[in-house]
């Protein structure tokens, strides 16, 4: 069984038929990789399999389960994660609160419970920092655990919210752009870290990413939109050839003359 | 053990206030007392509010009415049990302490409840709707008070007594209530609901991305705020022996807001600060009436500009105080 299907999704927005009809299946332990050029729809899939918008139409089944339409918070609760396009840290915060935050499956202890400090919330409390720091620790951010999330690089912010998004404990991760604003040197080291999450922590990961270096590295399959639909999909050697995908990206003159030429 | 440290702790605490209000009563006029008790009343008010407006995020402008019902439901109650526990108790400050910490939290509740009302259907939403609701159940409550007759419409509410509500009030309580309040609310907001509150704050969408239950913590911390301007309220009454609607109108929310404002949106001692401010500053005012929200106004804008982060910004005291940073924080090794 597929970890995440899609059936046919639709959104629409007024008369903007954002996605339209796309299908695909994302099996557990893939690098998946969905692109397509600006305004493709690519974000708008990642916000309706995380429940920021309802689809119009079709089915998104999770671990067999359909949570088309669901609020955000219960998708993440059942193990869907994400990071955003335009960075979404909690800017005030310290880099471990943010980790944090995302912990509430590991701190159970009720509103009187932290009111009191009870044991078991000093308890519940301190595992969840505990796993903050390994998280921060993965993504290589433990010196910076006690600094205010703004004021963190760029690169930083991204991979802080990765280990953010890891404290969920998810099955799936959606990564949104992460290696936008990233020198060379950090996309490498991005391209590592993702491998990281799927082979040691069997993650199963899909990737929007503009970043053509990192797609065609660390993606297995690559799924590629345009204007809201499905233009094609295979490993990144049969998509660099695809003369659909080369006609949304360089425009259909330039590969009928390449063709002709 | 640590049960056993904790109730001496709080003994000792409580015997220090005992102790105070001693010094309190023989070294301070009537006058100055008063003060001192709304002062601690405010505190009340401003770290109850600075839990939903500053930690939050999401902005009340109409405070006074859950102070109003915090009023007049723990005076109502209050003069309803007075009978049966004298009956029970008999007569003597034992009972009394008993019929008023009952109907403080007879008040907060009330007022807790009236939060949840209005609270569930406009914290659903993201935005401002909080502001709108509340400032319309500021002045819906007050009108209520107004036209009940059972709580003696427009001249107030003064119990069964000829000589008005006892006036249970005194340093001991009011110290004691804003010790209990200021503790639960600081322990709430250095917990994890308190990070999930600020995240709401600080990004809903991420924060509900990362499984917060948004609706669900905004409308609990919104009743807890409320409930403490409720004991705030239960407080007042009972300080001056009778609750009338017009003690609780919009300007008694804009005060609120100074509190907060004044100190810095989002900070504890800062709420403190600013209450005690706002006590301070009303008195010396006094004589200028109705110009002091001129003068408050000008205030504001002045702090909007020099200092728009208040006093203390979203720190505590005595986390600038405890704080001993490294003399140089670790840099990042990356070069962006």
């Amino acid at each position: 069984m597929s970890l995440l299907e899609l059936r046919a999704v639709d959104k629409i927005f007024g008369g903007l038929h954002a996605v339209r009809g796309v299908s695909f299946q994302v099996e557990p332990g893939a690098i998946f990789g969905l692109i397509g050029p600006n305004g493709a729809g690519k974000t708008t899939l990642f916000n309706v399999i995380t429940g920021v918008y309802t689809p119009e139409h079709g089915e998104i089944l999770f671990r067999g389960q359909n949570i088309a339409g669901l609020k955000p918070a219960l998708i993440a609760e059942r193990g869907v994660a994400r990071t955003f396009q335009n960075i979404r840290i909690f800017r005030t915060m310290t880099v471990a609160e943010n980790v944090m935050v995302a912990g509430h499956h590991l701190h159970k202890a009720s509103i009187p419970a932290a009111m009191l400090r009870t044991r078991s919330y000093e308890r519940d409390e301190q595992a969840l920092r505990q796993r903050a720091h390994e998280l921060l620790d993965v993504l290589g951010l433990a010196e910076l655990a006690g600094e205010i999330a703004g004021s963190l690089p760029y690169g930083s912010q991204r991979r802080l919210e990765i280990a953010r998004g890891l404290m969920l404990s998810p099955k799936l991760l959606l990564l949104d752009e992460p290696a936008a604003g990233m020198n060379s040197q950090e996309a490498r080291t991005l391209n590592e870290q993702i491998r990281f999450l799927r082979d040691q922590l069997g993650l199963t990961v899909i990737l929007v990413e503009h970043n053509m270096a990192v797609v065609m590295n660390v993606c297995e399959t690559i799924h590629v939109v345009d204007h809201g639909e499905t233009i094609a999909q295979g490993t990144p050697a049969e998509i660099k050839t695809h003369p659909k995908v080369l006609a949304a990206y360089l425009g259909e003159e330039h590969v009928e003359n390449e063709a002709s030429a | 053990m640590r049960a056993l440290t904790r109730v001496a702790v709080a003994a000792g605490v409580l015997l220090v206030i005992y102790g105070l209000q001693f010094g309190v009563e023989a070294g301070f006029t009537q006058y100055v007392q008063r003060i001192i008790l709304l002062a601690g009343i405010n505190v009340i008010l401003a770290v109850g509010l600075n839990l939903i407006n500053g930690t939050t995020g999401q902005f009340s402008i109409g405070h006074a009415g859950f102070m109003a019902v915090g009023a007049y439901g723990a005076a109502y109650i209050g003069v309803q049990l007075a009978g049966p526990v004298h009956g029970l108790l008999g007569l003597g400050p034992l009972a009394d302490a008993v019929v008023f910490n009952l109907a403080l939290l007879a008040g907060a509740i009330f007022a807790g409840i009236s939060g949840l009302i209005v609270g569930m259907p406009s914290l659903r939403l993201r935005g401002d709707y909080l502001a709108v609701v509340t400032l319309g159940f500021g002045e819906i409550i007050r009108i209520l008070f107004n036209n009940a007759t059972f709580l003696g419409s427009a001249t107030g509410y003064f119990g069964d007594s000829p000589s008005g509500l006892p006036e249970y009030t005194n340093f001991f309580w009011v110290f004691a209530w804003v010790t209990v309040i200021v503790l639960l609310i600081h322990n709430l907001t250095f917990s994890q609901t308190g990070r999930s509150l600020t995240a709401i704050r600080e990004d809903e969408i991420a924060a509900e991305a990362m499984a917060t239950p948004s609706t669900r913590l905004k409308v609990t911390a919104f009743a807890i705020s409320a409930a403490s301007a409720g004991i705030a309220g239960g407080l007042f009454a009972h300080m001056q022996s009778g609750v009338r609607p017009e003690d609780f109108r919009f300007e008694k929310s804009i005060d609120m807001i100074v509190m907060i404002i004044v100190g810095g949106l989002g900070s504890i001692s800062g709420a403190i600060l600013g209450g005690i401010f706002v006590a301070v500053s009303l008195e010396l005012m006094r004589d200028l009436q109705q110009y002091r929200l001129v003068l408050y106004a000008l205030l504001l804008i002045v702090i909007m500009i020099v200092r728009p982060q208040g006093l203390l910004g979203t720190r505590e005291l005595h986390h600038l105080l405890r704080r001993k940073r490294p003399a140089k924080p670790a840099a990042p090794t990356e070069s962006t």
